[in-house]
């Protein structure tokens, strides 16, 4: 690939100092360090991955709203998180978190362990408790 | 306190740390020549490891190999560390900053803040450099990242014990001596290329170097039959994403590579060498257009869309030129 084909695309790296580096041949077919902000194949693979995410974030909220799951089902999908991974991270044993999945359990759950949630998924409380 | 450091962006964060460090003890060696010594271009295809219910494809070589490689064929003193204890890992940490050494860290992604929130998966082979301590603030060397960017104590602590697949337990490496800043680098590079030849052809099992990527392709004829369309192109994108993942430098590493065999030739004194870098950048260029294709497809948009055969087809073509290309590059360095 030659420095001037280098794709200077934009996408999810623009608002961010991150950059692509590629290793491109100049005028004199030496090979050189070119910053690129993006390329579209691969912001697309990006974006599919996350439509997908979404697409499947979304019928777990529909279960939420029919009352059938707890917030906290929701945004387990949205962060790519299962239970173990949210029990590793927030330190809330797996046996409880199973439990709040259940909406009549998230209701009568305390202050602090909301904040713990919140914490761990990098949101408010009042954000976990709607989906 | 901030370290003397100098920052400069690569392509891949391994390389690019190494290369920064070594630097930084006065050995001038870019980051091509690190992939190149390290032995870093792979392609690994593990159907029985599942990521978000997709099979592991890779373009690189486990985390930490490229670094331990590097600083061992130049005659470069390490020490790595992993941690139970997290804040006993930060208070190391500090203890060496102190002591004016730049610190490199495996962390995950998940949480790091200054990446694009889109790019934040639970991936936890990602590697910085921790170059200064203000108050409660780091100042890190990111080779993704264009400048220095900072990270609270809270924030680091995160990212080194982020947990889920391959959880990096605060691993922490860094340089004890430097035996001479100007190491011959030629039995470094020959080595270099010697392991890479053995691990991208020699490998009896069939799921690494070029027949990981024959086997993906005999995978691939059946993935719309066996997966159903979306699945499939979901799929497809999860390889691309693989490919041009950022830090790979584009074309999963190749073009690097080929830089590397350029900058090998004016080292060892071989002009026939830079035939190689020409092919390696060729080989660069069909997994572009592969990537190129690959996304009409699951993009299900433009015309003349290739089916899964046909893009089989051309994993087939470039697995074989890799294989020709590695028995050639082999036989070249053998006789040298």
């Amino acid at each position: 690939m030659k420095k001037e084909e280098v794709p200077q695309d934009g996408g999810y790296l623009e608002k961010t100092n991150v950059r692509d580096v590629y290793y491109a041949l100049d005028e004199n077919g030496d090979y050189c360090q070119v910053l690129s902000d993006g390329w579209e194949p691969k912001t697309e693979a990006l974006s599919m991955t996350w439509d997908n995410i979404r697409e499947e974030a979304e019928e777990v909220r529909k279960e939420v709203i029919d009352g059938k799951k707890s917030p906290l089902a929701y945004h387990l999908q949205v962060n790519l998180m299962d239970i173990s991974l949210l029990s590793a991270y927030s330190g809330i044993p797996k046996k409880l978190i199973k439990k709040h999945l259940q909406p009549e359990e998230f209701e009568k759950l305390d202050g602090e362990t909301l904040e713990k949630y919140a914490q761990t998924l990098n949101i408010t409380v009042d954000e976990l408790k709607k989906a | 306190m901030k370290i003397d450091f100098k920052h400069s962006p690569a392509a891949h964060c391994e390389s690019g740390v190494t290369s920064n460090i070594l630097r930084f003890y006065g050995i001038k060696v870019s980051e091509p020549m690190v992939l190149g010594i390290g032995g870093g271009l792979f392609f690994s295809y593990m159907p029985f490891i599942r990521l978000h219910g997709m099979p592991v494809m890779s373009f690189r070589p486990l985390p930490g190999h490229i670094f331990k490689r590097v600083t061992k064929r130049l005659n470069v003193k390490i020490s790595g560390r992993r941690f139970l204890d997290e804040d006993k890992s930060m208070r190391e940490l500090d203890k060496l900053l102190d002591r004016n050494i730049p610190v490199g860290n495996l962390i995950g992604v998940f949480y790091l803040p200054y990446f694009p929130k889109e790019y934040r998966f639970h991936f936890n082979a990602h590697n910085i450099c921790v170059v200064g301590k203000e108050g409660d603030v780091y100042t890190v060397s990111d080779p993704n990242s264009t400048t220095f960017n900072t990270l609270t104590y809270d924030e680091l602590k995160r990212c080194r014990f982020a947990k889920g697949t391959w959880p990096p337990f605060g691993k922490m490496y860094w340089v004890r001596s430097v035996k001479t800043t100007a190491p011959d680098l030629k039995p470094a590079i020959i080595s270099g290329i010697k392991l890479n030849c053995k691990r991208m052809l020699d490998i009896p099992i069939p799921y690494f170097g070029v027949k990981g990527i024959a086997l993906m392709a005999s995978k691939m004829r059946n993935w719309e039959k066996r997966l159903g369309a979306k699945k499939a192109a979901l799929q497809l994108a999860q390889l691309i994403r693989m490919l041009e993942e950022i830090g790979t430098g584009g074309a999963g590493f190749r073009y690097m590579y080929a830089a590397f065999l350029q900058e090998a030739a004016g080292v060892l004194d071989k002009p026939e060498m830079k035939d190689f870098s020409r092919e390696i950048t060729e080989i660069g260029d069909l997994w572009r257009n592969f990537a190129y294709e690959a996304a009409h497809k699951f993009k299900n948009r433009g015309e003349n869309i290739l089916t899964y055969e046909q893009l089989a087809d051309r994993l087939v073509e470039i697995s074989e030129r890799e294989k020709a290309f590695f028995i050639k590059l082999r036989k070249f360095v053998n006789a040298l």
